[in-house]
This record gives C-alpha cells, structure tokens and sequence, in this order.
C-alpha cells in the first residue's frame, strides 16, 4: 500500500462511480464523489421506466444506501462552481472549497441546443439528468400533444415515454430515416416501420423551425421547416449532447469539445483525470471516435483510471466496441463496426425476419473476408462468441456456419440460425 | 414521482381507451358478477346450477373479454407501464385493500366452522361441478381448489398475453395451467370420487410435510396396492427424481414448471411479482428462515419415525405437539394466509422464499450441484434495475449482471422473467454441460482490454 491520498471525484454518473468502487478495492485512498444531480448514484440509462412506471427512482439505484459508508467512499451533494489546479483545490458553488491530491472529472454531458427561437419556454427540454426528467413529469400533466424533435437514442425513449402516457406525440426527424447517421438503410426502415406501429406521427426530413409561446411563456406549438404549425405543450429536444464542462472555463484544464485526455486519461495536469461522457480521447484508437458518450466506455474509463491511480499506470484500450439499445419493443445489440454506409473493400450479408421485428446483419473485408461487425435487431448475440470473432478476425464463411454458437436467445425461441438466408 | 393512479386494472393499468370489446367483456363482468351476489343471498342454494353457470362463468367470460382485448390491443413486447403508479400494484389504497381481503379470506378459509361453510351459498354454488363431475357434495376444500385452479388458468391466460414476445414464458406458463388443473385438481378430485386416497401427484415431501408421517404411511397403506405404490411414488419424487432433475435444470423445473404454489404466483399473482423485498437485509433473513423450518420439518419427520418405532415411548408427546405447530404455523398461517393473502403487499413469493422447505431442498441442490445458471452476456449491462425489480424471489440480480457475473443462488425459481424485462438482452437461462463452469469472477467489464486483474 502506498500513502493514503484523497481522491476527488466530480459527478456521480457510471464513470466517477466505477472509478470510485475499483479505486476502493485497489486502495485505502480517501474517496470523495461530489454530485449536484443527487445524492446516490443511480442508472441514467433508467430515466425512462420511473416515468413509465415500470420502476421508481430507488430500484434505478444499483446499490443499496448503506453501501457508500460501508466502503468508505464519501459523498458530497454540491454544486462545484470552480477547479483550481495551481493550488490543487475546486471551489463549491457556496464558496467552500476542497483539497485534492488526485482529481477526477467524470461530468457526463448536457442536452444539445441550437438556438432555436423559443428553445427556452417552459414546457421545452432535453432528458439526461434527474432533473430533465422531474421537469418533463411536471410539463407533461394533462397535455393534449408533444412534439420530440430528434431522430437518435434519446428521442425514441421520449416518444416512448410520452406514448405510455397515451399523449399523442409527433416526432420530427430531420434525416429521411431514423437514425440513419448510425443504421444502414434496412435497419433503419425497420424501426421507421416500427414507430409507426405505435401510432406515431413520424415525420422524417423535417426540421424545427421554431417554437411558438403562448402568453404565460409556455410552448403552445411548433413550426416546422416547411412552415406547418404543430399545436403541443411539450417539445423534447433530443438533439444530441455535449459534455458538461463550461464549469471549467478559465481553469487551464485543456479542453475542445470535450476535456482533453491522453492514452492514460490525464489531462494536461498529471493529477487531474477526465472519463465518461466529458472525455475527449486525443488521437483514439483505430475505428474509436474522440468522444464517445455511452455507458460501457463510462465504466471502462473508471476502471482503467483506477489502476492507474493505484500505481499501475494503465492505459486505456477499450477493446472491440460494442453497444446496445431497445427502440420500443425491438432490441439491438452491436458488435464490431457496422457503419451507415459501407466502407471501401467492406461487403456486408443481411437477413430479416418474414415478421420484419428481427434481423441480423453481418460486415466483412471484401479481401481478407475477416468478419469486422454483426447488427442485431431483436434477437440476442453472445457478447463473448462475437468478441471472440472479431478479435481473431474470422471468416464469414466459419461465422455462418457457427451461428449458433452466438446465439443468446432464451430457450424455446425460433432458432434464428436457422432462418436466416442472407442476401447481400 | 407522480401522483398515484387509482386504476385497480390488473390487466394493463390505464389501458389507452376502451373500445366496444373491452365496453362489454366489463358490463357481461359486472353483470354476472352482480347476479352471483344475489345468489349468495340465498337463491344460489336452491338453484346452483343457475347462477354457477349463469353468474361465476358468466362473470369469467367477461373478464377473459376484457383481458385478451386489452393485451391485443398493443404489440407484443414488455408492458410493465404503470406498475409502479397504480394503486393496486404498487401497495397503494387499493393494493392494502385487497392484500387485507384476501388474508381475511384466508383465515376464514383455513378456522372457520364447518357449520358455516357448509351451509354457505358460496360452497353451495358449486354443486354443479362438484356433484356433477365427481359425484361428491361440495365442501370449503373443493370450493378453495376449484377457484385456485381457476384462478391459475385464467391468469394464466393473462401471463400468456402479457409474455408473448418470450416463448420461453408461454411454454413455461401453459406447463403451470397443465399441472394445476389435471394433478393438484382433476386427478385428487377423481380418486376421492372413486374412494380412493385424495393424492397430489404434484406435491411431495417436504412441502407436502405430512405425506411421510408415519401415521400418514399406515394410512396408505392400509388402501392396498394404490396407497403402497403412491407412497413408492412419492419417495422416488423426493429422494431420486427430485436431485437428478435439478442437477440438469435447476430448481425452476418444480418451482416454476411443475409446483402449484408457484404457478399461482406467477399467474394471480404476477400483477405482483415486483413487490418483493430485494435487500440484502431480507437476503440474511430468507436464509435463517427457510433452513430452518427445512430442518425443522426434516427433525419433526425423523422423531416421528423414531417415535413410531418405539410404539410412542419415547417423543409421543413432544412429537404430536410439535406436528400441531408446524401444521398451525407453517403448514397453514404461513404457507397459506400470509402465502397468498400477502401477495398485493409482499410480493408473490413470500412463501416460496422465506418458508417453502421443498424450495429450500431444491435450492441447496441447485446451489451446489445443478448445471443451471443465469448467464449475463459478458459487458453488456446498463444497470437498468429491471432485472432485480421485477424477480419474485427478490434476488438483485442486477448486482451480478453489472459485474459481468452469472448468477448462481439457491433461491431463483428460474422463471425467467429477469430474462424477459432486460432491455438489452443481458440475461440468459442456461444449463450449462457441467456445473463446475458457472461461477465466473472478473470484476473488470468484459471487452476493457487494457485493465488487468493484478490488483496491487
């Protein structure tokens, strides 16, 4: 054991938290977490089942309360208004300050604005935090219509959200398919389709205009870029995010769009750390972006931070990118790299199911016929096999022939290696 | 968060809109509903048949109406809106209110006078059934078994319509239907009608605590070849089918599949299931609790065959007293009143996780030498909570699935609906090839390559 330092963490989010629990199993360091948000960590990815329902905030917290005195790790409920690195300390909202040895800043993102007229009536927001969702449950009471503009992760949750509600929604999308920065066309037409079946008024290629107030300052409609006038007492803006960092301004912490890290996820101060969402990753690895704002990269940084904090100086190599959503009732895993449009020397074999609620796409080198990425639409894929593949770059051929291996569908289901027959 | 709802719904709480189906499966309910009541004013003794197949059966048709309608009427996929803003699912006015109904019930049920309830319109409403198929008068017994069987298979049916998207839930589902109604209801109801020993098939030692009681034995013996090869039958079921079957499924193949406890909580008690207690307090007291009363069953059973043995000498007293309070106690108040009558503020499986002795046995069977295993897909959780909010045994499951841990506990009945609500497809049961390979402990999410496990 070396001596005891404090570690302060800023943000309760997956990063700060996993950072914390894995610095707490490594070391004897002091611990403190420091969130404005709340007071206990919770899953963000849950936001949406205690509106629906399905859960209430403490079943969204995935360790219970007397967990964080058990193993010594402090938490703060504050505001931090200011970090100074020349005297190692951050200055809290109140004026108070506090003492680091080592800093961690894990501040996760903010909803995207884009100076839209009318972006800030009341009735009008983003969903990330505790608070958007304890302002979109105030805003939603007895509404007649909402509108959530924004074709990605977030803005099918919000449409969903409100659907469990029955408040009719109209969703405006400004690509001609859903997410299709993200999906190739036939998956993407999959959950067009799909959206539609839950009697959402879907309107691709359209944009925002504006936003119209009525005479208390609330929403009352929406003008679209063809100029139509939606009536709606609640926009969800589900533009995409950006990372939390204005706190930082003045503080010599380098930043871009996001906190500027290297391989060891310091920052230009070799005490000052940045993970998660507020990460900007300076020259990333082959086929990873700069910033990636989801929860698996969260938690990957936090343990990576923790080796390093705990002498042994680790660099962060998150492996072969996988993630996962659900649009509605349909699930979707990805492993490997699957992009929108293929690239030079990929091919790709897709199957979908007669049902057209499943599907499975395969990406290869035209070359080399290494597989490099599998999409799946509700059906489930064996996160290790798949893994397995892509590190070992196994051909297609071998893949198809092992399906079944990947498969992690619960019993008694139709056996999709069975089914499929791929067109390319 | 928000405001409770008062929908008592237990089909899907604030349904959107009723439409005509739903309009009429509710009025053919309350109708039928209604002329049930004035018959158990008296006319229903005179007339059973009447207001049985004219009020009970109509007041069922009504409900299977409204229920299929509602479910159909959205696609399939998990629909768990509202739980936890309705009053009747989440321990809300109406959940209190029906939890303190059916404890009532209950206690009534189990010590009321047989006076009472035989001369009661309710037992006397189903002569039909009871007079017509097995050619005995109804009593509080063939009124209890009746209306659980029912219970199980309309819910049932409920559960299907719910689950849909998961095969795995309607094979499961229909399995729990077919073993209520032929072995704990068709197959006792026809051996009594034919004199015979009133036997469950789908109930053995140590739930069926008195089965091998030795007073219990001579009695089966004494009815010839049919008592002698029920009791082979239930030995065979407890001490050689029960570990071999565990061993290549887990428990769920009883809990889950089989048992009829558990095919009520999982259908009349699904609404449910996510009020169980998922703290690791009630972890601790689950584990005194229902090894004790599994020791205390396996002790009462020995005593009494030693006690047998020595024509009473020895533990007469101790042994009949003792049998008297596990009857009074387990046997009745817990696995009973408080088993089912605390369904709307417990949780469904109160009886199964903190008292069943079978379940206990089952349990440390699939803790130490069992291929089962939930599997979690390698780095893929998102911490959600719906795994642990919606497991009836109240196991955290989601404390394993983050770590990237399969879970392998004593107390999961495999029902398979953690599976079920993961949004991400995280979960998965499985019996694996061996039960040496289940436990995997890497506390570093799988695909984070550069960190390794040599914690300094």
């Amino acid at each position: 054991m070396t001596e005891q330092k404090h570690i302060v963490i800023i943000g309760n989010g997956i990063a700060g938290i996993t950072a914390a629990r894995h610095i707490r199993k490594r070391s004897n360091h002091r611990i403190t977490v420091i969130s404005a948000e709340t007071e206990h960590f919770f899953s963000r990815t849950a936001l949406m089942y205690i509106y629906m329902g399905h859960m209430k905030f403490e079943h969204t917290k995935p360790y219970e309360d007397w967990f964080w005195e058990k193993n010594r790790i402090e938490l703060k409920r504050a505001v931090v208004s200011k970090v100074e690195p020349s005297s190692n300390s951050i200055i809290f909202h109140s004026g108070e300050t506090m003492q680091y040895d080592e800093l961690i800043l894990a501040t996760g993102s903010a909803s995207n604005k884009f100076n839209w007229p009318g972006q800030d009536l009341k009735g009008v927001q983003g969903l990330y935090s505790f608070q958007d969702l304890e302002s979109m449950e105030a805003s939603t009471k007895g509404i007649q219509r909402a509108v959530v503009v924004g074709g990605g992760l977030i803005g099918i949750e919000m449409v969903e959200m409100l659907l469990s509600r029955q408040i009719p929604v109209t969703f405006l999308v400004r690509e001609d398919s859903f997410w299709n920065t993200m999906l190739p066309k036939e998956e993407s037409e999959m959950i067009n389709r799909h959206i539609r079946s839950h009697h959402v008024d879907l309107r691709l290629k359209t944009d925002l205009k504006e936003i119209l107030s009525d005479e208390n300052g609330k929403a009352r409609a929406v003008v679209t870029g063809d100029g139509e006038e939606i009536p709606c007492q609640f926009v969800g803006l589900t533009v995409g995010v950006h990372p939390n960092i204005s706190f930082l301004k003045d503080s010599g912490i380098e930043t871009d769009k996001g906190i500027l890290v290297n391989k060891k996820l310091q920052t230009n101060f070799t005490n000052i750390y940045a993970l998660g969402d507020c990460a900007q990753v300076q020259n990333p690895m082959e086929n990873r972006k700069p910033i990636e704002a989801v929860w698996y990269t969260g938690k990957m940084m936090g343990e990576t931070v923790a080796a390093t904090i705990c002498g042994n100086p680790t660099d962060y190599n998150p492996g072969i990118w996988f993630n996962s959503a659900k649009f509605f009732d349909i699930e979707y895993q990805t492993y490997g790299y699957v992009s929108a449009q293929l690239k030079e020397g990929e091919e790709s074999l897709f199957w979908e199911a007669e049902d057209g609620l499943r599907s499975l796409r395969i990406v290869f080198d035209s070359n080399s016929k290494a597989v490099l990425g599998f999409n799946a639409f509700g059906i489930r894929l064996r996160h290790k096999v798949c893994d397995e593949w892509l590190k070992n770059r196994t051909s297609v051929q071998e893949v198809i022939s092992n399906l079944k291996r990947a498969n992690f569908d619960p019993e008694f289901f139709k056996k999709f290696e069975r089914e499929v027959n791929f067109s390319s | 968060m928000s405001k409770e709802g008062f929908s008592i719904s237990l089909a899907s709480p604030h349904a959107p809109g009723m439409d005509g189906f739903q309009k009429g499966g509710i009025a053919l309910f309350a109708l039928a509903f209604l002329f049930t009541l004035i018959g158990l004013f008296g006319p229903a003794a005179q007339d059973p048949a009447l207001f049985f197949y004219i009020g009970f059966i109509g007041s069922i048709v009504g409900l299977s109406i409204y229920t299929v309608r509602t479910y159909l009427k959205r696609p399939a996929g998990v629909q768990n809106n509202h739980i936890f803003t309705s009053s009747i699912t989440n321990r809300g006015l109406w959940g209190w209110a029906l939890g303190i109904f059916l404890t009532g019930f209950y206690v009534v049920l189990y010590w009321g006078s047989d006076e009472m309830w035989n001369s009661s319109p309710l037992v006397l409403l189903f002569n039909p059934i009871s007079q017509g198929l097995f050619n005995h008068p109804p009593d509080r017994w063939f009124l209890y078994s009746f209306i659980y069987t029912v219970s199980i298979l309309i819910m049932g049916v409920r559960a299907i319509l719910k689950y849909r998207h998961s095969n795995y839930q309607i094979v499961r589902t229909c399995s729990i239907m077919f073993f209520q109604l032929g072995f704990a209801f068709l197959i006792p109801q026809f051996l009594k009608a034919m004199s015979q020993p009133e036997y469950y098939f789908s109930y053995f030692w140590p739930l069926d605590y008195d089965l091998l009681f030795p007073s219990n034995v001579d009695g089966m013996l004494s009815n010839g070849t049919i008592g002698m090869w029920m009791l082979i039958n239930s030995a065979i079921l407890t001490f050689i089918a029960t570990p071999i079957l565990t061993y290549f499924f887990g428990k769920r193949w009883y809990c889950s599949w089989v048992c009829g406890c558990g095919g009520l909580a999982n259908t009349a008690g699904d609404p449910f299931r996510q009020l169980s207690d998922k703290s690791m307090k009630a972890w601790k007291i689950e584990r005194w609790m229902i090894y004790s009363i599994l020791l205390f069953i396996t002790v009462l059973t020995i005593l009494l065959w030693v006690n047998s043995y020595l024509k009473g000498g020895m533990f007469g007293g101790i042994s009949h007293s003792l049998t008297k309070v596990y009857a009074f106690l387990i046997g009745q108040a817990f696995a009973g009143v408080v088993g089912v009558g605390f369904y709307p503020l417990l949780g469904t499986r109160v009886w199964c996780r903190f008292g069943c002795p079978m379940a206990a046995y089952l349990g440390l069977l699939q803790k130490y030498f069992s291929r089962f295993r939930i599997t979690t897909n390698g780095g893929q959780c998102i911490s959600c909570g719906n795994c642990s909010t919606y497991c009836e045994m109240g196991i955290d499951v989601q404390s394993y699935a983050q770590r990237g841990e399969n879970i392998v506990r004593a107390s999961c009945v495999g029902c398979g609906i953690c599976s079920t609500v993961c949004p991400r497809g995280v979960l998965n049961l499985e019996n694996g090839s061996t039960h040496t390979d289940r436990e995997n402990n890497n506390p570093i999410t799988f695909g984070n390559d550069g960190v390794g496990l040599n914690l300094d």
